[in-house]
């Protein structure tokens, strides 16, 4: 919106009329750089899902390379392998790392001179309809019910879009793949049994074995709401997999112990990470959900300049 | 470091009796892309290709212009019930990933083997794939039966001849592990 006063039409006027043209000036910049953000948004969530279902980012790329390198069962090492080549070939040749190109989750940051509005929700869907068709993406979004597909990978409350406000304008996608996402869970623990955290995360495991695609990425949220506790797991899963808390270490060791290993064919390698997101909850309530990511943890970020 | 991989190209026979299950393979020839659909279909009118040696893959492709652009493995586990008339006709192989039941491991007893696909690798997959044709066109892309004409595709025998099962073991053993933990907590 500032780069309207940029244009304020100087001269000899009067002063009503200098103010009424600037205010039309603004009104009408306001509206042309109003769509100038939303195409440029539309644009840069179909950038973003490209780069993401091609490339894994860095960080799970080094936590894949380590695992893979410390490895020592022979099964998992040949899985290692396969998984390794794949990504090095998705990105040479440019395609989908995998054929569930997973289902859109968006998070944008919005600063405080962009507007919530449904425009804002619009480019973000137009975005993922163009990306589908020009990478192309598995269209994978259907009606609950009937099971129709929408061809799109659109369709009511899909993409799913989370707004904060932030200092500048970016998007954030994350392709969830049915397999890990079918696998994941919610439990509302009494609150005296802090200790049984670690025990749900490792059984979510335990009933995921290979339908999973592992080694996952587990997001897991503890505190929050019913609702509020699943989204913290999700949100979790948008952190850097390369450094642990203590806490997260802790529940990660505790899975790769039970030893379903890469596609629950065995190996010292189940989870690559575990990552936790917290939020205040209610005095009698221990919300603690598990977001299941399989190995690729596609995410990526773009900024929206326009 | 591991052996290298043995090396099969269907139609298979008793080379793949002697395999076990952990041994890395790389499958060369025509397998038959099966779902859901697919075997039904095959159950209740016939199988359209000559089921002697032939090798089952579940899978649903993602198909362009008569290239395969992306075939990851599928979940094996929902062709359960749905495979023992092929292994009845002569099939030797299944391909697929997560393993499948107790009966299956059954009527591979002493006839022939799993083979698992790493999940998610659809590149790696594709690279080494070429379409060579299709049966039941009309299930639509993810359901048809694409002949494809594999080049050495990477596999691990999740399930062999003999009985052993490699998800199960591992299942067993995560099984054991968590309660060990469960009880150390209790």
């Amino acid at each position: 919106m500032q780069r309207g006063f940029v244009f304020l039409p100087v001269g000899k006027t009067s002063g009503i009329q200098m103010i009424m043209s600037a205010l039309f000036s603004l009104l009408l910049m306001g509206a042309s750089g109003r769509s100038k953000i939303l195409s440029a948004l539309s644009v840069a969530t179909a950038d973003a899902l490209r780069e993401a279902v091609i490339r894994l980012p860095p960080d799970v790329k080094r936590a894949i390379e380590r695992a893979a390198a410390n490895e020592t069962n022979p099964v998992a090492q040949g899985e290692f392998a396969n998984i390794l080549k794949n990504i090095a070939l998705a990105e040479k040749i440019g395609v989908p790392l995998c054929q569930d190109t997973g289902v859109p989750v968006v998070y944008l940051t919005l600063p405080p001179d962009v507007p919530l509005t449904a425009g804002i929700y619009e480019a973000v869907a137009h975005g993922v309809r163009a990306a589908t068709q020009q990478i192309p993406l598995r269209p994978n979004v259907v009606d609950p019910l009937t099971r129709h597909n929408t061809g799109d990978n659109t369709g009511p409350g899909m993409p799913v879009v989370h707004v904060r406000p932030g200092k500048t304008c970016t998007v954030t996608v994350l392709p969830k793949g049915a397999g890990a996402e079918n696998v994941s869970r919610i439990a509302m623990l009494p609150p005296s049994h802090q200790y049984g955290i670690e025990g749900f995360v490792v059984e979510t495991m335990l009933h995921a074995g290979g339908k999973s695609c592992p080694p996952v990425v587990l997001g897991v949220g503890i505190g929050s709401t019913f609702d509020g506790v699943a989204a913290l797991a999700k949100e979790a899963l948008l952190l850097p997999v390369d450094k642990m808390t203590s806490f997260e270490q802790e529940i990660c060791d505790a899975v790769n112990r039970i030893g379903i290993g890469p596609m629950g064919l065995g190996g010292d390698t189940t989870a690559l990470a575990v990552k936790v997101r917290t939020a205040a909850c209610h005095t009698a309530s221990l919300p603690v959900a598990v977001n299941v990511q399989c190995w690729a943890d596609r995410r990526a970020t773009r900024e929206v300049v326009w | 470091m591991k052996r290298k991989p043995f090396q099969l190209t269907t139609p298979l026979g008793d080379e793949v009796l002697s395999l076990h299950a952990g041994d890395h393979v790389e499958l060369s020839g025509i397998v038959y892309t099966a779902r859901d659909q697919a075997h039904l279909r095959m159950k209740n009118e016939g199988i359209p290709f000559d089921p002697k040696g032939a090798v089952i893959f579940h899978c649903g492709p993602v198909v362009q212009k008569d290239r395969i652009i992306a075939a990851g493995p599928t979940t094996s586990a929902r062709m359960d019930t749905l495979s023992e008339f092929l292994l009845d006709a002569g099939v030797r192989a299944l391909v697929g990933k997560g393993g499948m039941g107790r009966g299956v491991r059954g009527h591979l007893k002493g006839r022939g083997i799993y083979l698992a696909l790493t999940g998610g690798c659809a590149a790696l997959a594709a690279s080494r794939m070429m379409l060579r044709g299709v049966f039941f066109k009309d299930l639509g892309m993810a359901e048809a039966i694409w002949v494809i004409e594999l080049d050495a595709l990477p596999l691990v025998v999740g399930i062999d001849a003999h009985g052993a099962d490699l998800y199960e073991a591992v299942k067993r053993k995560a099984m054991k592990k968590f309660r060990q933990i469960q009880n150390k907590k209790d």
